[in-house]
């Protein structure tokens, strides 16, 4: 199982890479993907809308289950990566670099309220 | 209560497998991939662990009365030694306690495999009615172990693996068993592929399994084998169908057997209700998943998704459903999938038989 220590988390199993314009580049993780089994659909991107943090932001669905993905922080959806529309399978064999949403922080979002690869590993360790 | 395992556990965890807790057993879910899996019986070759499920023996100079009192299908069609019938074993109301498959051994003799997680009512239930019959019901699961092996391919690796099996099992029909000493052979299966169910000392299945493994044979888990029965258009006890829920209502019209006078369990109150709802298949025209319980809207009113699933093989989702009884294949309906609508087109199922879409 994988963590790039490069990366924030979520305990709902999202990750975040801040880039350098201030903006969110979200997936999920590693182990969501292995807990999911392998995934066969993703969508109901709520592209342009404006959401608080906890707020299901789209949905990856596996041949087991379907599960929300949810917003880190508050903020604007303003991307989704049609690419995965088509293969969704590439979320299973690379997590890290297929994302999922691009994000848009509001000025009321609390990064700090993310985990680090440690403290991400000791979440799921302790679930 | 601690899990319960199959002689095949340590080779499962072996194989890498996610076991999950399936009705009180410790179950592999897949060795990896599902989808992999799915498609290695499609294409070639895959086995599944099957020994959950409990076989039982019913001997004795009444075993054929009994099982026509038993099952809404007729055994007398069980003409010849080896054949197999499935049927659904009903209770007084005409609900389903449970579905088997019934093999005929020899006259007076007959093999049962039902479900594990109805074993034991069906077990009471069997033992209640056999306290009126001179039969004697001997349950096997303490010493037999079941394997699947389903794929156009699975039966000659099961000779490779087994050269001595192949000269009585070679020309064996589809839905027939033989044996061999302790060894039960079935041409049978829950996947819409051709393949064997195999019945043996619990002892010996550890080797078959790595031998089959050392001829190219895919470990599936219940991940694959439900997708591959939803292809197969083939019923799930407690989704299709329970005690709550007629035969005529799950798509089993065709196993109920009412062209003689056979007084079978359930029969008076079948006849009485009659078939109330259409149970057909649901191909979504949408990217989406359809899953178990979800309300299907018709313009004859409204219906329900017994079971759904991604079907690796038409790329799309694919459900079994209970429909009011007006509509037909070829119309068009929709899913209410978390909270939106999506369309569906009504199918005849199985979707899939043999490697071929048929839908």
């Amino acid at each position: 199982m994988d963590f790039p220590a490069e990366l924030k988390y979520t305990k709902s199993h999202e990750w975040i890479r801040v880039e350098a314009d201030g903006s969110l580049t979200l997936g999920i993780t590693d182990a969501a993907q292995d807990m999911l089994g392998d995934l066969v659909f993703c969508g109901d991107a709520k592209l342009g809308e404006t959401l608080k943090a906890g707020d299901t932001a789209c949905v990856v669905e596996s041949v087991k289950a379907a599960s929300d993905v949810y917003m880190p922080v508050d903020g604007k959806i303003i991307a989704f990566n049609d690419a995965l529309s088509s293969a969704p399978e590439s979320i299973n064999s690379q997590p890290y670099t297929s994302w999922l949403l691009k994000i848009q922080p509001s000025d009321s979002a609390d990064l700090s309220v993310l985990l680090d690869a440690t403290a991400y590993q000791a979440a799921l360790a302790a679930a | 209560m601690p899990l319960k395992q199959t002689p095949l556990y340590a080779s499962h965890f072996a194989a890498g497998a996610k076991l999950v807790d399936f009705g009180g057993w410790e179950m592999p879910l897949n060795y990896g991939s599902q989808i992999q899996e799915h498609q290695a019986v499609r294409t070639d070759a895959g086995m599944f662990d099957v020994s959950h499920m409990f076989p039982l023996d019913i001997v004795g100079p009444q075993a054929m009365a009994f099982l026509q009192k038993l099952l809404a299908n007729d055994v007398a069609k069980l003409s010849q030694p080896g054949k197999a019938l499935y049927s659904a074993m009903l209770n007084e109301q005409g609900g389903v306690i449970d579905d088997l498959i019934v093999y005929f051994r020899k006259p007076g003799s007959y093999r049962l495999v039902v479900n594990a997680s109805t074993s034991a009512t069906d077990l009471f239930h069997m033992q209640t009615l056999a306290a009126a019959f001179n039969v004697t019901i001997i349950p096997l699961q303490q010493q037999v172990a079941m394997l699947a092996v389903q794929g156009p391919n699975a039966r000659d690796k099961v000779w490779q693996a087994r050269p001595a099996w192949k000269a009585i099992s070679a020309q064996l029909p589809v839905f027939f068993s033989v044996e061999l000493g302790d060894i039960f052979i079935a041409r049978t299966g829950y996947t819409g592929e051709d393949g064997f169910e195999i019945m043996l000392p619990a002892a010996e299945i550890t080797a078959l399994w790595k031998d089959l493994i050392a001829a190219g044979v895919q470990p599936c888990g219940l991940g694959a084998r439900d997708t591959l029965r939803l292809e197969a258009g083939m019923n799930l006890y407690g989704s299709e169908m329970d005690q709550m829920i007629s035969p005529l209502d799950a798509g089993m019209g065709w196993t109920v057997d009412t062209k003689t006078d056979r007084e079978f369990i359930g029969r008076t109150a079948l006849l009485a209700s009659g078939q109330k709802h259409a149970f057909l298949g649901l191909k979504l025209l949408d990217k989406a998943v359809m899953r178990s319980h979800m309300k299907v809207m018709s313009p004859h009113g409204q219906g329900e998704v017994t079971s759904g699933t991604f079907s690796p093989t038409l790329n799309a989702s694919i459900a079994l459903a209970r429909l009011p009884l007006i509509v037909k294949v070829g119309d068009e309906v929709q899913v209410e999938i978390r909270a939106k609508l999506y369309p569906a087109v009504v199918v005849k199922p199985p979707f899939v038989r043999n490697g071929k879409v048929l839908v």
